[in-house]
């Protein structure tokens, strides 16, 4: 059986009135050297030369007898050894069933179908999403009449996870926003000679839209992904399983503290994207057009109505809970394997900063309507 | 050729940390049999197989396969080798973003050149050499029942045709119907195919009902190599308690009975 000891591996055959003659070695490497046309007449294979045959070879011998027995003739396979014979009996029990199924061509309908599909795929999670909105809100009202089933340490750690530990990044992109900004908006400015409005433009798009728009994509990315990784996880090991067995329920564990904690924490830290962003416009507005921080102080003051800053903050409470409940939802929907996981992960990601852009254009045509 | 064993083990010594878990460990494994290996928890079964395929690197000793040896041998010579064995894992440990057919598939496409539907179709008798179902070659693992997929992890261990395979608790975790069908499975197979196993198991059923020579790993080696009766006949404390317990000896009982 050693195989090293063997010469390098060949098949030989020949036709011999009649019979073929199979010598050497009838391996998985080697049975596609032998022509499929090659002895077709032979009504008989003598295998007694074979060196070595494998399950490949003996699915050679085999698909021969039953091409052969097609056409009406029988092939008869002559010499073999008792394991040999036992090889090719064992596989002749287990070849493909006569009659498979053709693959169907992909047509018109097909691709109608699988439209159709996708859109109520997509319907049935939007209501499923809604149900699970409507499950989160209610168990937080439980919570409210009975405020001892709050997990205050949980909601703790994830402030500390969702906020401070977000508090760099936020503030470091906001203050870039800020000085982007204020550079693109001076060089258009000064072709009207109206630098001094960079302050009304940096004010006004940080504070309503920017700073609370992209400090939400931020925590979308960092903090949604990382709710969906690590339920979804929980619910690969059966851990949510074993929770509902005992008694408790994974929404008010899992669910309530990360979404409390995300709707405390993005106002947070939508104030300080405003603030660094703020600063960040009026260095680069004195560097760049010799606004001094003492006159970008009163412009701010004087010419930016508050509720600028009131509309953006407004939004932070919604967009927090749109990221929070997909990330939580896309998470309770992970399957058995890890692929799921990683799939759900990023679809969560997706939707979620994809919502929050929606809302935030609801939002924008419904501060437009009650005029502020 | 009985003179030159498959596996040849000599002096393994395996060490995690301070712990050490094979100390000047021998086994000799023949061509063609059923070697079934036992020992309690973390006497290092699974370790000595994952040293033996490679996965592991030992702290001293010698592992020869087809009197190669395993650990000294560049990276072709290692992969001719590896093609000579197959591996199966505890949990079938399938690729889970491939179907059954997929999985049996990988090992063929990765080192043969072969047509789309020759290497279709092998896999296929693969897949139901090991009992499974037509409709399970579409499917994913993560829709397979534990039995299946171990099944289907046997599939692709075999999928080369290799000389030796690796089977890490093959009957663990399934039922007593579904574990006996697995034994006759490995039997009929290591017949046909001509197989050498390698069997890491708990199972008395399995040892008593497929194996041909049984290993005991205790006190950091193999403190027996044998048949069933010649393990009877030892006298240390931990093998005694092994194959005279309840357990063992109801094994044994049914065994006797020709019911297994």
């Amino acid at each position: 059986m050693a195989r090293s000891g063997l010469p390098p591996k060949r098949l030989g055959a020949l036709v011999d009135g009649g019979v073929l003659r199979l010598s050497g070695r009838l391996l998985i490497d080697t049975i596609e050297q032998l022509d499929q046309d090659f002895g077709q007449d032979a009504s008989r294979f003598d295998v007694s030369q074979l060196q070595q045959m494998d399950t490949a070879g003996a699915w050679f011998l085999v698909d021969r007898q039953i091409q052969m027995a097609k056409q009406g003739t029988v092939l008869e396979i002559i010499g073999a050894t008792s394991a040999q014979a036992q090889l090719i009996e064992t596989v002749a029990r287990n070849m493909p069933p006569p009659d498979q199924p053709e693959t169907k061509p992909f047509t018109i309908a097909d691709r109608f179908e699988a439209f159709g599909q996708k859109v109520t795929r997509g319907w049935r999670m939007a209501v499923e999403l809604i149900s699970f909105l409507g499950q989160v809100v209610a168990t937080l009202a439980g919570i409210l009449r009975h405020p001892s089933r709050l997990r205050l340490t949980s909601v703790v750690h994830h402030c500390q996870e969702i906020g401070v530990s977000a508090v760099p990044i936020v503030a470091l992109m906001a203050f870039l926003i800020g000085v982007v900004l204020a550079f693109q908006g001076s060089a258009q400015l000064r072709q009207f000679g109206a630098e001094v409005f960079v302050v009304d433009l940096i004010a006004i798009s940080i504070l309503r839209e920017l700073g609370i728009l992209l400090t939400a994509i931020i925590v979308a990315g960092r903090s949604g992904s990382a709710f969906t990784a690590a339920i979804g996880s929980m619910k690969m090991r059966e851990e949510i399983d074993a929770m509902r067995t005992l008694g408790l329920d994974p929404v008010t564990i899992l669910v309530v503290p990360r979404v409390l904690a995300l709707m405390l924490m993005l106002p947070a830290l939508g104030f300080i994207a405003d603030i660094s962003g703020l600063i960040g416009g009026a260095l680069m507005s004195w560097i760049e057009l010799g606004v001094s921080p003492a006159v970008f102080q009163t412009r701010l003051v004087s010419n930016t109505d508050v509720w600028h800053f009131s509309v953006g903050m407004i939004k932070a409470p919604f967009f927090a809970l749109i990221i929070g409940i997909i990330g939580c939802y896309e998470g309770l929907k992970v399957g058995g394997n890890a692929e799921s996981l990683g799939r759900l992960t990023s679809a969560s990601v997706v939707l979620s900063i994809f919502m929050v852009i929606v809302m935030d254009a609801l939002f924008s045509i419904f501060f437009a309507i009650v005029g502020v | 050729m009985k003179d030159n064993p498959t596996i040849r083990v000599r002096g393994l010594v395996t060490r995690f940390g301070t712990h050490t878990v094979h100390e000047g460990l021998d086994l000799d494994v023949r061509q063609g049999e059923i070697i079934g290996v036992v020992g309690g928890s973390g006497t290092g079964k699974s370790v000595l197989l994952r040293a033996i395929v490679g996965l592991l690197e030992p702290n001293a000793g010698q592992i020869e396969v087809f009197g190669q040896s395993v650990r000294d041998t560049s990276d072709a010579e290692h992969r001719a080798l590896r093609r000579r064995w197959g591996v199966m894992f505890q949990d079938g440990a399938l690729f889970s973003s491939l179907t059954v057919r997929q999985n049996v598939e990988a090992p063929m496409r990765e080192q043969l050149d072969l047509e789309d539907t020759l290497r279709e179709t092998l896999a296929g008798i693969k897949v139901r050499m090991v009992g499974l179902p037509e409709n399970a070659m579409a499917k994913y693992p993560s829709e397979l029942s534990g039995g299946m997929r171990k099944r289907a992890g046997f599939a692709r261990a075999i999928a080369m045709d290799p000389e030796i395979v690796f089977l890490d608790e093959p009957t663990a975790g399934l039922d007593p119907i579904g574990a006996a069908a697995f034994d006759t499975l490995i039997k009929q197979l290591q017949a046909a195919l001509g197989l050498t196993v390698f069997l890491v198991t708990h199972d008395l059923d399995s040892l008593h009902a497929i194996c041909d020579r049984i290993a005991v790993l205790a006190d950091r080696k193999v403190l027996a190599v044998g048949t069933m009766e010649e393990m009877l006949a030892i006298d240390h404390p931990w093998v005694h308690e092994y194959f005279h317990g309840p357990r063992a000896r109801a094994a044994l009982s049914s065994a006797g009975k020709g019911i297994v």
